[in-house]
């Protein structure tokens, strides 16, 4: 049996030796570099472009948007979103022009001589006063997306409830901070086509959008090895594809174009900030939640992006795992005159589950009783039913609560936490503090999404080898070392027989977007099927049944054979997107996170001292892979509690644009982890696999809230908690 | 401006600008790709090289202050014959390395603490390479790397 | 990338160093480079030229001077942390100098370059202060030392003459009845830029502080001395309440990491803690 074994990731062998290739590492013959000059003002109307005439211009390639030579739209969801601003910005650091020359330092220096008259105009900068504002930035009413979901009569009986409790609830920007930055290269192909070479999740995205922008589709995209995405590189990567296409294609030349730090901080998409209110009303007696009526405001930015999708995960996560029978959640996402806000991992779902989880704090306070108590008398159990009306099965909650409980008996190991240099030794104020949170996390896309996407996979036999062909790419979470265990697993061979096809739109088909937890669990499912269809035609082939190879050797032609797969839409799921009613996820993945700390009294500072998680993954399919995006998820979920602050200046551009001072964690900031997983199969999914990605986000942060106000009685209601905030609550506590 | 030095075991000689960032001499002028850049300013150690045994971040080296030395980076860690070297192997068993751009960094920093610390415990691993940035692993299976493996190594 | 294209001076020893400096004053000394490069990088100082020290065999290493240490200009925190002598002299020190970056900028940064670059959140700046170290420089008109105390006059304004060059940092001897004190309080546990630090030294004689140094980062223009706080605290047994006088030694301002008003009360916090441990200390070793 393969799956369920530790296999050696299939790209470690270059990774750990310098080998592999990201973009940046590949130079073609004449290769240009580019640079996007960008907007100082949040809102600015362009009067003009000129060139410097005293910069050397020879060797240097300049577009705007004059230059587009198809439509100047970024297609995703609306086609808000120029490619490059033509006559007004919108938000700060939107892409005003291009440059490319020569090598890095020519191309930044010509960015410094493309002179762009502004007439500044007032933005609009608070999502509070947005929807609806005369100053228009969004169709008609500025509302990127409203929706309602509705179970019971939730008014009513929080009118008639005489425990009622309310809370506001705030979290800032976070950005993905992928180690490597956006990156991509366009190489002008003799047959008059293009290629697009780089970092991404999502290929067929950038084919979709340069289709537009070129006015042909003559076009392949291809992904280099990608150094981190989390999202950050699902949508935004065809912006960058696409300035790097229109430079080429001027040029006559490869471009390549690779963010700066600075600037891919303060340009690209972050998590969007949100304010949630929270009214809840409660049995005193019981402890029972009994109606709940939630608003929750979301800010987009200056353009639409995926915000609407980030807003339908948010309502539908917007209680956490706990059972209501009267539920009314409004999610609301608007625009403002800041940076788009986009793609990140969890998706609206770590927002509201700070909000739930930091409520559930705030019930068992006013009732007296300790937040655990509380979480289980309400967690869902098999057969409640969420605010869409959809009735659950195989609920793992109370399953990973009690093993987080129990694996976080064991203590603390002394031997794991630092010795902190500089951090003051015995004369150092602390006191330590747990925190228990909850997650669920709706696996996959919502609703009917997969059967409407109908995403692809082919599986071939080439030679004595078989080949996958998917458009879902590795991103370091292991999707190459997983398909490939899963079609040796089907077809019965040596797991180094199966390679994957390079992530190439020419050769490979449509296997829907790298997100939202789906790719294991849902093209890997594509996959395993189609891996059986290559058996079954193999045995076709040859008109003999048996093992793979038996089968293979008895084969007569050695021309490739090569079958596909569709998703099948074999759950039944009934989900109606009009009024937000039925089965809104496939299936549910279910976690715990235990977090020790210690809260420095004099400082505010909190020092992370392990992090205990219990998650239900259906199915581990390789257990190192699954538990290393679990720990990694949950640091950037401690990440999101305590340091991680996007400052920004008046024009709504990031001030903190440098890794000097966007603080994410290091070694010594993480804690120690203790990752343990709970298999409940689903059905749907390849040998009962659910999708991982995304919950280890969920809750770090409501349950690191929760050990500060054990530790010190500081009551924490937003994001991030940093020690000034921390300090601040306790001196109020 | 002439420079030459020794990388990963060979002598190497370039004509670079004396400020050029040894990062980019090793990464454009001689093609050695292995070395990343993640920030550019110090904070991510993606471009942690060896000069003379001591971790460095490349992208804060002028090569003029390199004449001379020895330099060493991801692609010299490995045996000339092509046996990898403990930590390479570590993370490949224990998951050290997911998308891979960090990697390179963790694994000349890990190899600077193993070639001064044989049998580092965890707090020594973290201090050691807090100089470098992954946002993919949370650092555990990269701390497990480095201290069980090598632990197992040497009890083996 | 911005790749610098200014000439580097590259002297074999320190003497051509040093008529260099006198040469071409506007030439920006070059050491470990772990901040100089920084600020290249991002274009925010662009040097007609560089004066390259690092190979000079003069600024290297750690020498007895008289009782005290003579650390050259070249020292690295690693060289330092490493050092028997330092860490029996200068324990604090040897904290602080944990704490700079992390193991890479450790590696090749200089603690003479931390004093030369000058910035209020120099790590190792306010224990230097509180050691009460000095700043040996040299030109080719000759050496002299400058008391750390006496060495800042503005915001990264040093009192060098341009044709002066640090050449070392001088510890003196660690007094028997001394306790020194490390406390950055940063933006995160490595790699951090601080938000306050606290470097303290009190001398202890007979229950009774006889001289306390007690000196912060980050909280003003430059490191500074907190005189109010350290008058009140001579002549009488360790009294934690001194702590409360420190809003008359410090200004400090509200940037990107953090705010005044946090600076101001950890700042306070924290020196009220480090003088509460030593004051329970002395009571229970007194006892």
């Amino acid at each position: 049996m393969l799956i369920g074994q530790d296999l050696i990731r299939a790209d470690g062998p270059a990774k750990v030796t310098g080998q592999a290739r990201y973009v940046d590492d590949v130079r073609p013959d004449g290769c240009l570099y580019g640079f996007t000059v960008r907007s100082p003002w949040a809102h600015a109307r362009i009067d003009g472009i000129e060139l410097d005439p005293d910069f050397d211009w020879t060797d240097i390639t300049v577009c705007t948007a004059a230059d587009i030579p198809g439509e100047n739209v970024v297609a995703l969801m609306t086609d808000d979103q120029p490619v490059l601003a033509d006559g007004v910005v919108r938000h700060v650091a939107e892409p005003v022009a291009l440059v490319a020359g020569p090598d890095r330092d020519r191309a930044l220096a010509a960015s410094h001589h493309v002179r762009v008259a502004y007439t500044p105009l007032t933005p609009l900068m608070d999502p509070e006063v947005s929807a609806g504002n005369a100053h228009r930035i969004f169709r008609d009413d500025n509302v990127y997306s409203r929706i309602t979901v509705e179970h019971g009569e939730a008014e009513r009986v929080l009118a008639e409830t005489d425990t009622v409790i309310t809370g506001t609830y705030r979290v800032g920007l976070q950005e993905q901070l992928y180690i490597e930055p956006q990156g991509m290269m366009a190489i002008p192909r003799a047959d008059g086509g293009v290629t697009l070479f780089g970092s991404m999740q999502c290929p067929y995205y950038i084919v979709k959008a340069l289709k537009r922008v070129l006015g042909h589709d003559d076009l392949n995209v291809v992904q280099a090895v990608t150094g981190g995405g989390f999202g950050g590189k699902e949508e935004y990567p065809s912006i960058v594809a696409a300035h790097a296409a229109v430079l080429a294609l001027k040029a006559g030349r490869p471009v390549k174009l690779i963010y700066r730090r600075d600037d891919d901080l303060r340009a690209t998409t972050k998590r969007h900030p949100a304010i949630m209110h929270y009214r809840v009303a409660v049995d005193r007696a019981t402890g029972k939640l009994q109606a709940a009526h939630v608003k929750l405001l979301f800010d987009g930015g200056a353009y639409n992006t995926l915000s609407p999708v980030v807003n339908s995960r948010a309502v539908l996560h917007a209680l956490g795992p706990y059972a209501c029978p009267h539920v009314k959640v409004e999610g609301l996402m608007v625009a403002t005159n800041t940076p788009p806000n986009g793609a990140f991992r969890g998706f609206g779902a770590p927002q509201v589950m700070f909000a739930a989880e930091r409520h559930m704090d705030r019930i068992a306070r006013e009732l007296g009783r300790s937040p655990l108590e509380l979480r289980r008398l309400n967690l869902y159990q098999d057969g409640d039913v969420t605010p869409s009306g959809q009735r659950l099965v195989d609920v793992g909650a109370t399953q990973v609560l009690e093993l987080a409980l129990k694996e976080a008996e064991a203590g603390l190991p002394a031997s794991g936490v630092p010795d902190r240099a500089g951090g003051g030794g015995a004369a150092a104020r602390v006191a330590p503090g747990r925190g228990v949170a909850i997650a669920w996390h709706g696996c996959g896309f919502t609703g009917n999404g997969e059967a409407a996407l109908k995403g692809q996979a082919d599986v071939a036999i080439e030679g004595d080898r078989v080949v996958i062909y998917t458009a879902s790419t590795d991103i370091g979470q292991g999707t190459d070392t997983i398909f490939p265990a899963i079609v040796a697993e089907v077809l019965g061979i040596s797991v180094d027989r199966v390679a994957n096809a390079d992530h190439d739109t020419a050769t490979v088909p449509d296997s829907g977007p790298t997100v939202a937890s789906r790719t294991a669990m849902v093209v890997g499912g594509v996959v395993k099927q189609a891996a059986e269809k290559l058996l079954a035609a193999l045995q076709a082939e040859v008109g003999a049944e048996g093992a793979f190879d038996d089968l293979l050797a008895q084969r007569k032609s050695a021309a490739p054979l090569r079958v596909r797969a569709q998703y099948r839409d074999d759950l039944g799921l009934v989900w109606d997107p009009a009024t937000y009613r039925g089965d809104a996820y496939p299936t549910y993945g279910w976690a715990c996170v235990i977090v020790d700390v210690d809260v420095d009294l004099d400082t505010g500072e909190v020092l992370y001292r392990r992090l205990v998680s219990a998650t239900d993954v259906g199915k581990a399919l390789n257990p190192v892979l699954c538990t290393g995006q679990l720990e990694g998820g949950a640091l950037q979920g401690l990440g999101y509690a305590t340091c991680e602050e996007v400052v920004l200046d008046d024009q709504g551009g990031m001030r903190n644009n440098r890794l000097t001072n966007y603080i994410i964690p290091t070694a010594l900031d993480a804690p120690e982890m203790v990752t343990a997983l709970v298999e409940i199969p689903f059905s749907g999914g390849p040998f009962g696999a659910k999708g991982i990605g995304e919950i280890p986000h969920d809750v770090p942060a409501a349950a690191v809230a929760q050990a500060i106000e054990a530790a010190c009685g500081a009551v924490l209601d937003r994001l991030p908690m940093t020690p000034e905030r921390v300090l601040a609550a306790l001196q109020e506590s | 401006m002439r420079i030459g030095f020794t990388l990963n075991g060979g002598e190497v000689a370039v004509d670079a600008l004396p400020m050029a960032r040894l990062l980019d001499v090793l990464r454009e002028d001689l093609r050695v790709t292995g070395t990343k850049e993640g920030c550019g300013e110090g904070e991510c150690g993606a471009c942690t090289v060896l000069i003379d045994g001591r971790a460095v971040n490349a992208c804060l080296v002028p090569v003029v202050q390199v004449q001379g030395a020895a330099v060493t980076t991801v692609e010299g860690l490995a045996a000339p014959e092509g046996r990898l070297h403990p930590v390479q192997a570590a993370f490949l068993t224990h998951g050290g390395a997911q998308c891979g751009i960090c990697t390179p960094g963790f694994l000349v920093a890990a190899a600077e603490l193993l070639a001064h610390t044989p049998r580092p415990t965890r707090p020594q691993v973290r201090e050691a390479l807090a100089g470098n940035l992954c946002r993919c692993t949370g650092y555990q299976k990269i701390v497990d790397a480095v201290v069980e493996a090598l632990a197992t190594e040497a009890g083996a | 990338m911005i790749t610098s294209h200014a000439p580097v001076h590259c002297p074999a020893d320190l003497a051509e160093a040093l008529a260099l400096r006198a040469a071409h004053p506007e030439a920006m000394p070059l050491a470990g480079g772990t901040d100089v490069m920084v600020f290249v990088e991002s274009g925010t100082l662009s040097p007609p030229a560089f004066l390259n020290l690092w190979g000079l065999a003069e600024l290297r290493g750690v020498q007895a001077d008289g009782d005290g240490l003579r650390l050259g200009a070249l020292c690295t925190y690693t060289e330092l942390e490493a050092d028997a002598r330092v860490q029996a002299t200068a324990p604090a020190l040897v904290e602080a100098a944990r704490t700079v970056g992390a193991k890479q900028i450790q590696n090749r940064g200089t603690l003479a370059g931390n004093v030369a670059n000058a910035s209020p959140a120099g790590d190792s700046l306010p224990v230097l202060l509180a050691l009460d170290a000095e700043v040996e420089v040299a030109s080719v008109r000759g050496t002299r030392r400058i008391p750390m105390d006496a060495l800042y006059t503005g915001y990264r304004k040093l009192a060098l003459a341009p044709d002066e060059l640090i050449t070392a940092i001088c510890l003196p001897a660690r007094h028997p009845a001394d306790v020194q004190y490390y406390r950055k309080v940063g933006t995160r546990l490595a790699q951090a830029i601080s938000k306050v630090m606290l470097g303290g030294r009190l001398r202890i004689e007979g229950g009774v502080v006889t001289e306390a140094r007690v000196a912060f980062g980050s909280v003003a223009a430059f490191p500074v001395r907190a005189r109010t706080v350290e008058a009140a605290l001579v002549g009488r047994p360790v009294d934690a309440a001194a702590a409360d006088l420190v809003g008359a030694d410090i200004k400090p301002i509200d940037d990107i990491r953090s705010t005044a008003t946090y600076r101001l009360e950890v700042a306070r916090r924290i020196l009220q803690g480090w003088l509460a441990a030593v004051a329970a200390e002395g009571a229970s070793s007194s006892r």
